[in-house]
């Protein structure tokens, strides 16, 4: 393909970047994706040779967060052009077609490229009231979904509404929302990006892995890729000292808050939270919601509005913390019984706000049992993801 | 007559279905219907009311924070909590700032495609593009090369075959008026707008650990410490790197976006005929000055009808009600009438057509968003309302931008209530508003300078010390309007929540009098060249910058007269 590859080094130079800027975003990517630095030469070969791969956004039971968040993609002037090499063929938020003109867009790529594109789903799917919960041109959300997600190469459920029901299928689900693993039956290739919203790194890192490699990442039982949700915040955390130290914010603006001491007492989900937040942080590396102080809310993890609330309730169960505990225990309890005791607590919270509230669904649809058990299983059981 | 449906809306946030019917290349009637419904009311039942916030922040993630705001205010309300000064101007900057990049976004992104033709651009001369550009701005991005490269970057986008989200647009339409320099000028600028907001957005980063949906808000206060001697607060470094963004903004609002509303819309002075909709505007007002439950506000609250700028009245939310006649939820007493939103009920009930379906019955419920209304009357939130009222209130800054944008146009006062005062509105805020960030920044920096480290009210956080059953109301700004939530507290749980939002005010459908809501009024009236490629409709639709991730609403049958205003 040298006609791209031309293409692609007049389009640095037109743009102002260096082809050292470009290499040194490489580097970059490498990070995020923890790959060996010597693949930052191999992305940088792909990326200028590849074709424009086509993506459709599809928006279902969202707030745009993660639209929003893709928009503040990182390295602008560089990863912008990543993302040129990119054909965005439909995305409601940024397109500029409207009314049928947009959904022919749609349906001429499901038409004229089947298996030859990319999905990204952003919010949850629902099926109560035969899918008049959601519609996009007449047509019910569940619908849209099976259609163009079931003819993609890959789907790549974005935030954690797509991924596992988010916000909208939080107890008692109003709405019979679903992730799109539960919607759409025999999904292929599916990638789950959950965080609230997703983190853009996590977005361009999984699209230059696969532009790199010609495959997909590996993932957790989550489906989630493991050079991003491998670790826990926890693990990571640059306050980690403190918690080890036995150094706690006691009260909001305290002393140690200040100082910037572990948020563990204040509720922070970090040791049963797996995502790279620590390493990567937000908006270009600026910061992160625990170096701005206020604890994790775990919300790269499946049910996290019941299971991880009250946010502001410490975790319970977290034997010996603090200055005279061994490191690699108090790990081993990060892992295990903190999660097991977790979880129940997160289902004796369930319970007691069921109880407070009762709805009735209107024809609810009921998804088929062949889709994405695994996921399902996985999350049933309450377990975090495998470590890579 | 033909009937013309436009779903989906795109360009905004979330699931909006516009339904018109166009006469003799006019709008004749139209109605506006959200097609998306997920209930976050409901959800919130029996949750810790402190952790309200981060929920109903979810409820759009283009104006995030703003649900996050109002809600902390609703449960600061009920449980008395008292925000210390740091929290209150820390909220400012991030509300301010919200707005600012907000509406810049909506200019450049959401917006400025129903007025400029992308593929005009590529007849465009580079030259002249630069003499135009350095003619209405000081802007150094401005070269006749600058422009080069930016026409021949489309150029290469467009021969490449592969024309993406610019695929399938209206272009050629013939009610795109601008000459091929002024289209060149504005792509090049929605380019920079691009980089221009993840850069600025920083600013949230830095107040609130990312964005969107910003993680340092707190019942009580905020999460962020200020230290000028610590590492790991808010300090001389934050400060400093926050200063600078902000003077970035305001440099770029002055130079580019500015500018830009000014010339693009001198070609389109016939769009302040058209949009004008109900002609009714009302404010809760923004951005405390000083604490505590009566502090002034930099943008004031009022009422103003039929477009009467000799009058403002007083707000008094307790003359808020919502109607569901056509809306898919049941009234227990009965879908005709409007009950208030502190006894609101939210029965989910459709009763529209099964998907796929090509019509709505616009005679029955066709919407997922209520009915609200002031005295039974249609309002407008947004903006416009607000710079209304700030002008029709001797709002000086206001007052003399307002006059600076009327006289570069040549057109009086009446061009405000229309289609394009509305997106001219939006820019005098934005400018308004990012003159105004630096103060707080500085006013934030006196008092950590003077030892003034409290962000949060300790007293009340732990739920033993609120009363046993208290109800409380909060009010906010948003950049698309006028926002309240209204939460009911029994036993340190959320026994009831709700959100009137902008876009229910702006987007309802019909009431039970029949009167239509402002979007639907705002569209009757509008030129349609070609039913079949309604770029008039949306420009109109546009101009108020639907958000429409909101249509929930919950019940209590118990519920309490919520009248206390509080914005801190």
């Amino acid at each position: 393909m040298p006609e791209a590859r031309d293409w692609f080094l007049e389009e640095l130079q037109r743009r102002g970047v260096s082809r050292r800027d470009f290499l040194g975003f490489c580097g970059v990517m490498t990070t995020v994706l923890a790959l060996p630095k010597v693949a930052g030469a191999k992305i940088a070969e792909a990326i200028e040779t590849k074709e424009k791969p086509t993506l459709v956004w599809l928006e279902f039971q969202d707030c745009a967060g993660n639209t929003e968040s893709f928009l503040r993609a990182g390295r602008p002037t560089v990863a912008d052009i990543v993302l040129d090499t990119l054909s965005v063929d439909y995305h409601e938020t940024i397109m500029a077609a409207a009314g049928h003109q947009a959904e022919e867009a749609l349906a001429k790529v499901v038409a004229e490229k089947p298996g030859g594109y990319i999905a990204v789903v952003e919010g949850s799917i629902p099926t109560g009231a035969n899918g008049a919960y959601c519609t996009i041109g007449g047509r019910a959300a569940i619908d849209i979904a099976r259609e163009v997600c079931g003819n993609a190469a890959a789907t790549i459920a974005i935030g954690t509404c797509a991924a596992f029901g988010g916000l909208p299928a939080a107890a008692p689900n109003p709405t019979g929302a679903l992730s799109v693993a539960d919607a759409v039956p025999g999904v292929k290739n599916l990638i789950n990006l959950p965080a609230c919203p997703a983190n853009a790194e996590n977005l361009v890192g999984t699209v230059v892995y696969y532009l790199t490699f010609n495959r997909f990442p590996p993932l957790d039982r989550y489906r989630r890729p493991l050079f991003a949700y491998g670790k826990s915040i926890h693990d990571n955390c640059e306050r980690r000292a403190h918690y080890d130290g036995g150094q706690y914010v006691e009260a909001w603006g305290d002393e140690g808050h200040r100082t910037g001491y572990c948020l563990y007492k204040m509720g922070c989900k970090g040791p049963v939270t797996y995502q790279n937040c620590p390493n990567v942080g937000w908006n270009e590396g600026t910061n992160w919601p625990i170096g701005c102080g206020h604890p994790c809310i775990g919300c790269a993890e499946p049910d996290f509005w019941d299971k991880m609330t009250p946010f502001y309730t410490h975790l319970a169960g977290f034997p010996g913390f603090g200055k005279h505990s061994k490191v690699d225990k108090v790990g081993m309890w990060a892992t295990a019984g903190v999660a097991a005791a977790f979880a129940a607590h997160g289902f004796v919270q369930l319970g007691k706000r069921w109880k407070h509230k009762e709805l009735e669904h209107q024809q609810v649809y009921q998804p088929p049992a062949d889709s994405a058990e695994p996921v399902k299983k996985a999350i049933k059981e309450g377990k975090e993801g495998d470590q890579a | 007559m033909t009937h013309v449906v436009v779903d989906p809306v795109t360009r905004i946030e979330g699931h909006l279905r516009i339904e018109a019917e166009v006469d003799d290349g006019k709008v004749s009637d139209a109605w506006s219907s959200s097609t998306m419904f997920r209930g976050v009311e409901i959800i919130l039942k029996g949750h810790d009311p402190r952790d309200a916030w981060a929920f109903t922040q979810r409820i759009c993630g283009v104006c995030t924070t703003v649900h996050a705001i109002t809600s902390i205010r609703a449960v600061e309300d009920a449980i008395g909590a008292e925000p210390p000064p740091n929290a209150r101007i820390l909220r400012n900057l991030i509300m301010a700032s919200q707005m600012v990049q907000d509406h810049v976004v909506h200019f450049y992104h959401l917006h400025a495609l129903d007025w400029v033709d992308i593929v005009s651009a590529l007849s465009a001369d580079p030259a002249a593009t630069a003499n135009l550009a350095q003619s209405i701005s000081p802007w150094p991005l401005s070269s006749k090369t600058y422009f080069t490269s930016i026409k021949d970057r489309v150029a290469a986008f467009v021969e490449r075959g592969q024309l993406g989200p610019f695929g399938n647009a209206y272009w050629g339409h013939s009610a795109y008026r601008l000459p091929p320099e002024a289209n060149l000028l504005a792509v090049a600028h929605y380019l920079e707008a691009l980089d221009w907001q993840r850069e600025f957005i920083k600013i949230h980063a830095i107040l609130g650990g990312k964005n969107p949906h910003l993680q340092s808000f707190l019942v009580g206060g905020m999460a962020t410490p200020v230290d000028p001697d610590k590492q790991a607060s808010l300090n001389m470094t934050s400060i400093s790197a926050m200063r600078k963004l902000i003077q970035q903004a305001k440099t770029f609002v002055e130079q580019v976006y500015i500018p830009d509303l000014l010339a693009v819309a001198s070609f389109y002075k016939d769009w302040a005929g058209y949009g004008a909709g109900v002609g009714n505007y009302l404010v809760y007002g923004e951005y405390p000055e000083t604490d505590g439950d009566n502090a002034p506000l930099y943008l004031p609250p009022g009422v103003i009808r039929n477009r009467d700028l000799g009058t403002v009245e007083a707000l008094d939310p307790a003359k808020i009600t919502e109607y569901v006649t056509h809306s898919w939820f049941d009234y227990a007493g009965g879908d005709d009438q409007g009950l208030p939103p502190s006894q609101g009920e939210t029965r989910p009930n459709y009763t529209g057509p099964e998907p796929p379906y090509e019509r709505l019955d616009t005679n029955g419920k066709y919407s997922w968003l209520k009915s609200p209304r002031y005295e039974d009357q249609p309002m407008e939130v947004g903006p416009l309302s607000r710079m209304l009222v700030a002008y029709a209130s001797g709002h000086p800054r206001v007052q003399e931008l307002v006059g600076y944008a009327l006289g570069q146009l040549g057109v009086g006062p009446e061009a405000l209530f229309s289609t394009l005062g509305r997106v001219a509105a939006r820019g005098i805020e934005t400018l308004v508003l990012a003159e105004k960030l630096e103060g707080w920044l500085d006013e934030l920096a006196d008092n950590m300078g003077r030892g003034d480290l409290r962000i949060h009210d300790n007293s009340k956080w732990d739920p033993k010390s609120w009363p046993k059953d208290c109800t409380g109301a909060g009010f906010h700004e948003a950049p698309r309007g006028a926002l309240g939530h209204w939460v009911h507290i029994v036993d340190g749980e959320i026994a009831n929540y709700q959100c009137v939002v902008p876009s229910t005010w702006n987007a309802g459908p019909r009431d039970a009098m029949g009167q239509p809501g402002p979007y639907e009024a705002a569209i009757v009236g509008n030129p349609v060249a070609d039913p079949e490629q309604p770029l008039e409709i949306l420009r109109t639709v546009h101009s108020f910058d639907p958000c429409m991730a909101c249509g929930v609403h919950v019940l209590d049958p118990h519920g309490n007269e919520l009248v206390k205003v509080r914005v801190q």
